[in-house]
């Protein structure tokens, strides 16, 4: 293993962060060593018994030199702060047409699907100049994917999706590893990330054993589940249609209006008397317990697709 | 100890602090504020010295990347410890318990503090604490981080959570009844004349840190119940599976842990400006702007804890806000750093160990503070935290800092504690080995925490080797350095010179009675009419060599 796994710039986000770091540590040697050049000078000609000239101090020196320096302070962290939240902005929202992969964190080991399927272990496969969105969840305690080259990373919770996206750049093999202390083997929860080519990756891809894709397989777990005993528009059970739902805006039932995000659907598949939707009644059982973070994923893939096919997403 | 002085004083005298009374019941049912801040003081230096095996052998662990010594479990443990005991029971209590109790009385010019039963009290909870803590350390450990961290705290952790954050939930409530005490004496007891912008800024330092005590440690009592709660009850509130939410308890921890940094920062403050002046003959340059910039880290501090939380999954907005103040809350500690430089300008400046240890807070603390701008800045933050570079951010404020104070404190008021001078060459030798054995072994910490190096790590990649093994040589220095006081400072007791009221020729009053002072601290109340630091007049620079002539803060003196 290379000190470049890790230091490399993976990414143009990881080039500007190295940017800004490197002028924060210039400045912050310029004022160090102003402050320390300064009290090394005082402390040599203002030595005790030295024969430098002290007398009355100069009348602006106090009121004027104070609020000059707290000014030019307060303007200095103010500019650094807007350069740093500028470069943040323009990143908060990933492109729509992200590569999906899922992660799911358990103690102590990185579990990963593939758009199409296919899972690896402490292994992230991923193109190069393409952007790509983890979708991360923990199956335990809290953990955080940090991936050095790429300057990110994102605490792993527990029931609760946490998203990290990214355009890597330079294609290699870089470390990935968990950020967030998670018991005895936190230190060993460590793996890679491999960034290939766009051809390598669909090459990739295709060499492994084949998979009928995420939202196939969440489609047969809709079926097995139950879910369309009652969700299909043919049933007999007043349960709301959920084609197309993802993306769409949901009216409850106490009036408030909710966006059908992953967060939304997840929780009204483990928790479904809590977001009752207007006009229906509360008759849906709980999955909790039944339904795995890795079936979850499949389900969640099959209700977007089945939104994409009706065109509700733009 | 008390033997010796006994001897050596002059009957006609008032008996010293230290006189009244030898047996041990005399000392464990003692009001004496003085005698109650050498009872913390041994207590905190006995976990400094916990705390720092724990982490003596973590660093000698790291050494090699493979975890050749300890289990996982054991490494977990051992860094648990080292967080746990030194934040709260020697960072949090060290200066307010030690020098607040045995100085803030005397630098106001008061007989006692304001409750000092209650301040016997206090240290009884402490040592409650500490016993809990204890217990869960021979019990087996803790091995959560110093954070217990929710879910993993309630949980998934097979170790003495317990009986850890009872500990610290025992030892808080010592810390609330300090600074109330604090609080109440700084308003009640001063001496006629000590008006407020009369007050020494170590007074300015300990009042501010009291007050952020008494507000921010109920919110810790707080969520350490909770865990309680939900560890042991089974009550749902941090747990996601029964619809709780474990971020709560990050937000409830750092509102105050955040404030935890401040409360261990400030008196540190207020110990090396009294250090300054009175090194250089000079009045503090810009006293209430040094007084504001006390109240305004007190203040903001309590609005940036979200910078811990900038990858937790909090909204990207809410991290905006929490940079913007983290900055904000930087200015006044820089001016501070200014102020002190601007203290030596046209002084009659000497380089006596407290000086040394101070001018070596000054440097660590500016770095501690610049690389505080890079965590503030939320792309840098989301790239190094969990990262050493933290690590070595908050080392170079709480052990570069307050750490460094606190030894300045120590030699500069020893000679008033225990009447007898410690000897000068080897606290130079310690202080300069301090500073140096500090640098050694956190600055390649920024550096490996920059490239990627997470923290709590017990085996890690080996590109990062050589950084630790330099670290860790560093933090032999370190514990030479740190070991060294425990010599020769006992050593003085017997051998040291004796001194007179006033050694270093200082302004406040505390140095206007007795070393040691007598029980009730003053013969005579005094009465003030200066303000502090007066070693020369207004308008004038330090002119004269000696220590004279300056102005103590009193009439009659």
């Amino acid at each position: 293993m290379n000190l470049s796994d890790f230091t490399a710039e993976a990414s143009s986000h990881a080039a500007a962060v190295d940017r800004l770091f490197y002028v924060l540590v210039g400045l912050s040697i310029f004022i160090s060593l102003a402050v320390f050049a300064l009290v090394l000078l005082f402390s040599l000609r203002y030595r005790r018994g030295s024969r430098a000239k002290r007398g009355p101090m100069p009348k602006f020196i106090q009121r004027e030199v104070e609020i000059g320096w707290t000014c030019a302070t307060f303007v200095l962290f103010l500019f650094i702060f807007w350069w740093a939240a500028a470069s943040q902005l323009s990143a908060l929202t990933p492109p729509k047409n992200a590569l999906e992969i899922s992660v799911v964190a358990k103690q102590w080991m990185w579990k990963v699907e593939q758009p199409n399927g296919v899972r690896e272990i402490n292994e992230i496969h991923v193109p190069a100049d393409k952007p790509v969105r983890l979708s991360m969840i923990s199956q335990d305690v809290i953990h955080s994917l940090f991936l050095p080259a790429l300057r990110i990373k994102q605490d792993v919770l527990p029931q609760r999706y946490t998203y990290l996206w990214f355009t890597a750049r330079k294609t290699g093999t870089f470390h990935l590893t968990c950020a967030e202390f998670c018991g005895t083997e936190h230190s060993r929860m460590a793996g890679r990330i491999v960034v290939l080519p766009p051809a390598d990756y669909a090459r990739w891809i295709e060499a492994q054993p084949e998979k009928l894709g995420l939202a196939r397989e969440g489609e047969a777990l809709y079926r097995s589940l139950g879910c369309s005993g009652c969700h299909a528009t043919a049933s007999t059970v007043h349960a709301p249609d959920l084609n197309g739902v993802f993306g769409r805006s949901v009216h409850l039932a106490d009036g408030r209006t909710v966006t059908a995000d992953e967060a939304y659907l997840r929780d009204s598949i483990l928790l479904p008397g809590r977001d009752i939707v207007a006009g229906y009644e509360p008759v849906m059982p709980s999955y909790r317990g039944i339904v795995s973070e890795e079936q979850m994923i499949r389900l969640l893939a099959y209700l977007k697709s089945s939104s994409i096919k009706q065109g509700a997403e733009p | 100890m008390t033997d010796i002085l006994l001897d050596s004083l002059p009957p006609a005298k008032p008996a010293n602090y230290l006189e009244e009374g030898h047996t041990l019941a005399s000392w464990l049912t003692t009001t004496d504020h003085k005698r109650i801040g050498i009872l913390y003081a041994l207590s905190i230096t006995a976990f400094f010295f916990i705390g720092g095996i724990a982490i003596g052998i973590v660093r000698l662990e790291l050494i090699t990347p493979h975890g050749a010594l300890l289990s996982d479990d054991q490494y977990n443990r051992l860094f648990t410890l080292h967080g746990i005991v030194m934040v709260w029971f020697f960072l949090v209590p060290s200066i307010p318990t030690t020098f607040g109790n045995f100085l803030l009385p005397l630098m106001i010019g008061a007989r006692e503090v304001a409750f000092p039963r209650l301040n016997l009290f206090s240290w009884y909870l402490f040592v409650a604490g500490a016993v809990f803590t204890v217990y869960s350390v021979i019990a087996g450990g803790v091995d959560t981080g110093w954070t217990f961290y929710t879910p993993f705290s309630t949980l998934f952790s097979n170790s003495h959570v317990i009986a850890a954050a009872a500990g610290v939930f025992v030892a808080g409530f010592s810390s609330i009844a300090t600074g109330v005490n604090f609080i109440t004496t700084t308003h009640m007891l001063r001496a006629p004349g000590m008006t407020w912008f009369r007050l020494p800024l170590m007074v300015w330092a300990l009042y501010t840190t009291s007050i952020v005590m008494v507000l921010a440690t109920p919110v810790l009592a707080m969520s350490l119940l909770l865990i309680m709660a939900e560890r042991f009850l089974g009550v749902p509130i941090f747990n996601p599976n029964n619809g709780g939410d474990p971020l709560l308890f990050q937000h409830l921890f750092w509102f105050y842990s955040h404030p935890a940094v401040y409360i261990m920062v400030l008196p540190a403050m207020g110990v090396v400006s009294e250090i300054f002046t009175c090194f250089a003959r000079r009045r503090v340059f810009g006293y209430s702007a040094m007084v504001y910039a006390l109240l305004g880290i007190g203040v903001v501090g309590f609005l940036v804890w979200g910078h811990h939380m900038f990858v937790a999954g909090q909204s990207p907005y809410a991290n905006l806000v929490f940079s913007f103040l983290s900055f904000m809350v930087a200015v006044p500690s820089a001016i501070k750093v200014f102020n002190w430089t601007a203290t030596l300008y046209r002084g009659q400046i000497s380089f006596e160990a407290p000086m040394l240890y101070a001018m070596s807070f000054l440097g660590l603390f500016t770095i501690g503070g610049l690389t505080g701008l890079f965590l503030a800045s939320v792309p840098i933050d989301i790239h190094v935290t969990d990262t050493y570079f933290v690590v070595a951010h908050f080392h170079f404020i709480m052990v570069g800092g307050t750490v460094s104070a606190y030894f300045a404190g120590l030699h500069f008021w020893w000679p008033k504690i225990t009447g007898r001078m410690y000897h000068e060459s080897w606290a130079r030798f310690s202080a300069v080995t301090t500073f140096v054995g500090f640098m050694v072994t956190f600055m390649p910490q920024f550096i490996m925490g920059y490239a990627g190096m997470p923290r709590r790590y017990h085996v890690y990649p080996e590109v990062f080797q050589i950084y630790h093994v330099i670290s860790s040589a560093g933090a032999l220095i370190l514990s030479v350095a740190y070991l060294f006081p425990l010599f020769y400072l006992p050593w003085s007791l017997r051998h040291g010179d004796r001194v007179g009221k006033n050694p270093w020729g200082a302004t406040g009053l505390e140095w206007t009675t007795p070393s040691p002072p007598p029980k009730d601290n003053f013969p005579r109340i005094p009465r003030v009419d200066v303000e502090p630091y007066a070693y020369h007049p207004v308008g004038q620079s330090a002119d004269t060599e000696g220590r004279e002539p300056h102005r103590p803060q009193r009439e009659d003196a």
